[in-house]
């Protein structure tokens, strides 16, 4: 434990252990992040529920990646790659954006494993005649 | 780049008009302006200089006081020299994000125009909103007049941006007394005037995406306590970076300012002790009682409100017989602030050396304080040496209509 004298200047906290230049173009899981980094830390137990991805219906549109309001959707290149499941708070924003059908992201149960929650995944939906 | 004034070497300025020039001349990044009375025409006249080609900042109009030091927190964080104005009831909606800039150690620069406080409204002057902020963290300069107001602010930057201060400064003046009273100023040139502030070099400024920072985080119990001692240490550390500003500034313009300003204190008997304004009334009354009536008066006042001039006090004050303490606010239920801080600084001081002294309530909302009135607490000083005690009440509320009215009488047995 440092003491008064060793604490930082008006309460600042680097994001980063050292400089970083064009830290957009670097990988999250690659930039050195400062353990005083929102990055560092895990809020993944305040979630009750969870986003569960299908790669085989996804369009990759990257609308859920645009609205996720934790930056917890994981895309390269213009491709959904899955949530990042430590900063995912489970608020459901991506699925309710989801453009395809039937969604290719739907909340399940904390515990409900992968597998399972893919084999629940339900059928395209027909459009009702007018 | 900005167009440069051509300044007279002496110009007629009210005090809130030397105050918008001196913020010109620093060509402060970004200025919040919400105004009210009597801080106005500061920043209506740093909005003029704007429109005109004088500035090459920004002007940003806000909602309130309150949005008006958020939007100054925001730029100073982003790394921007930073100031604003204000008074009274704005200063008391201000305090509340008062206390995120000098937490943030950010070196804004806050010209308060010293107003009652309501509740009966009241726009004319006293020193209700000085006293509020007290606790604030910020360097807190007082200027007794214009030319003083104008050659604080080159000092505030100066100061709060030093490596070693990074606080907010506030220049207090009085309300209309000073605020809207002419006098001849002595300026400096725009290039001399920005020599002497300098550049400004932000540090961790969020506005370098190589080296992104929070700003203001949370702590609870784990850390509050070790950053409020930093920044208790930074504020009381602060004088020496003051002085040396005091010093550059002499060397600069001939004007010598120190954090406590000593009047005819040589061979003082009895001492008026007095911010703001009354400062220049009372020397004057000290003046003509020396040679009317050769009562050994002398006249004490803080510059610096905060950092506290501690031992400047104790070394001035010592050996003096008694020393009235002027508030100019209502202490409800207590003694004066500056009263309670003096008989701070003279409780170190052994018994046998130490000044009676006693509190002086005056010129509440504006109401006048004169030389005559001056010169009677001088008297009432003077008599209190000659028996060797108080024979009045402690606290006096002088300039009042009505029967006298006084609290804690000393009883002697």
């Amino acid at each position: 434990m440092v003491g008064w004298d060793e604490v930082t200047h008006g309460v600042v906290l680097n994001s980063f252990e050292q400089e970083v230049e064009n830290v957009a173009h670097i990988r999250p899981e690659e930039r050195p992040y400062s353990d005083f980094s929102s990055y560092t830390a895990t809020v993944a137990s305040w979630r009750v529920i969870k986003p569960v991805y299908n790669r085989d219906i996804c369009i990759d549109c990257q609308n859920c990646w645009v609205w996720c309001p934790d930056t917890s959707i994981i895309s390269r290149d213009k491709q959904m790659l899955g949530i990042d499941y430590d900063h995912c708070k489970g608020c459901g924003v991506c699925v309710e954006v989801c453009p395809t059908n039937p969604k290719s992201l739907l909340m399940f149960a904390e515990a409900e494993d992968l597998e399972s929650a893919l084999s629940q995944w339900p059928e395209k939906k027909k459009k009702e005649k007018k | 780049m900005a167009e440069k004034m051509q300044l007279n070497e002496v110009e007629v300025w009210d005090g809130n008009y030397a105050a918008a020039q001196a913020l010109r001349q620093a060509q402060v990044d970004v200025v919040a302006a919400y105004p009210i009375t009597p801080s106005t025409p500061i920043v209506e006249t740093y909005g003029a200089f704007v429109a005109n080609g004088y500035i090459d900042g920004e002007y940003v109009m806000v909602e309130s006081e309150h949005g008006a030091m958020s939007t100054c927190v925001g730029a100073a964080a982003a790394g921007g020299r930073v100031a604003t104005a204000t008074s009274s009831q704005g200063y008391m909606l201000m305090v509340e994000v008062l206390y995120q800039a000098s937490g943030m150690r950010l070196p804004i620069v806050l010209n308060v125009v010293n107003r009652a406080l309501a509740s009966p409204l009241n726009v004319r002057g006293d020193h209700g909103d000085m006293y509020l902020g007290r606790d604030s963290g910020w360097v807190q300069l007082d200027a007794f007049n214009a030319q003083e107001a104008y050659d604080l602010n080159l000092c505030a930057f100066k100061i709060g941006e030093d490596i070693n201060v990074r606080l907010p400064v506030m220049v207090h003046q009085d309300g209309f007394v000073t605020s809207h009273t002419a006098q001849n100023i002595h300026p400096l040139s725009d290039d001399e005037a920005y020599a002497f502030v300098g550049d400004y070099k932000p540090v961790e400024e969020m506005l370098d995406f190589s080296k992104p920072v929070t700003y203001g985080a949370q702590t609870e119990e784990d850390w509050h306590y070790e950053h409020k001692a930093k920044q208790h240490r930074a504020l009381m550390d602060s004088y020496t970076v003051i002085d040396r500003v005091f010093d550059e500034f002499e060397k600069k313009t001939g004007r010598k300012y120190k954090r406590l300003e000593t009047y005819m204190m040589e061979d003082a008997e009895v001492a008026i002790l007095a911010l703001g304004s009354t400062v220049e009334t009372s020397i004057l009354a000290a003046k003509q009682l020396r040679e009317e009536e050769g009562i050994k008066a002398g006249v004490v006042a803080p510059r610096c409100i905060r950092p506290f001039p501690f031992e400047e006090l104790r070394e001035s004050l010592a050996g003096l017989k008694c020393v009235a303490a002027l508030d100019r606010s209502c202490p409800m239920g207590a003694m004066g602030a500056l009263y309670n801080e003096t008989c701070g600084a003279l409780a170190t001081i052994p018994a046998d050396q130490r000044p009676m002294v006693t509190n002086f309530i005056y010129g509440l909302g504006g109401r006048d304080f004169s030389v005559e009135e001056a010169k009677r607490i001088f008297r009432e000083q003077k008599a209190n040496a000659d028996v060797g005690y108080i024979t009045t009440p402690v606290q006096q509320f002088s300039g009042l209509r009505g029967p006298k009215l006084g609290f804690y009488e000393m009883k002697r047995s």
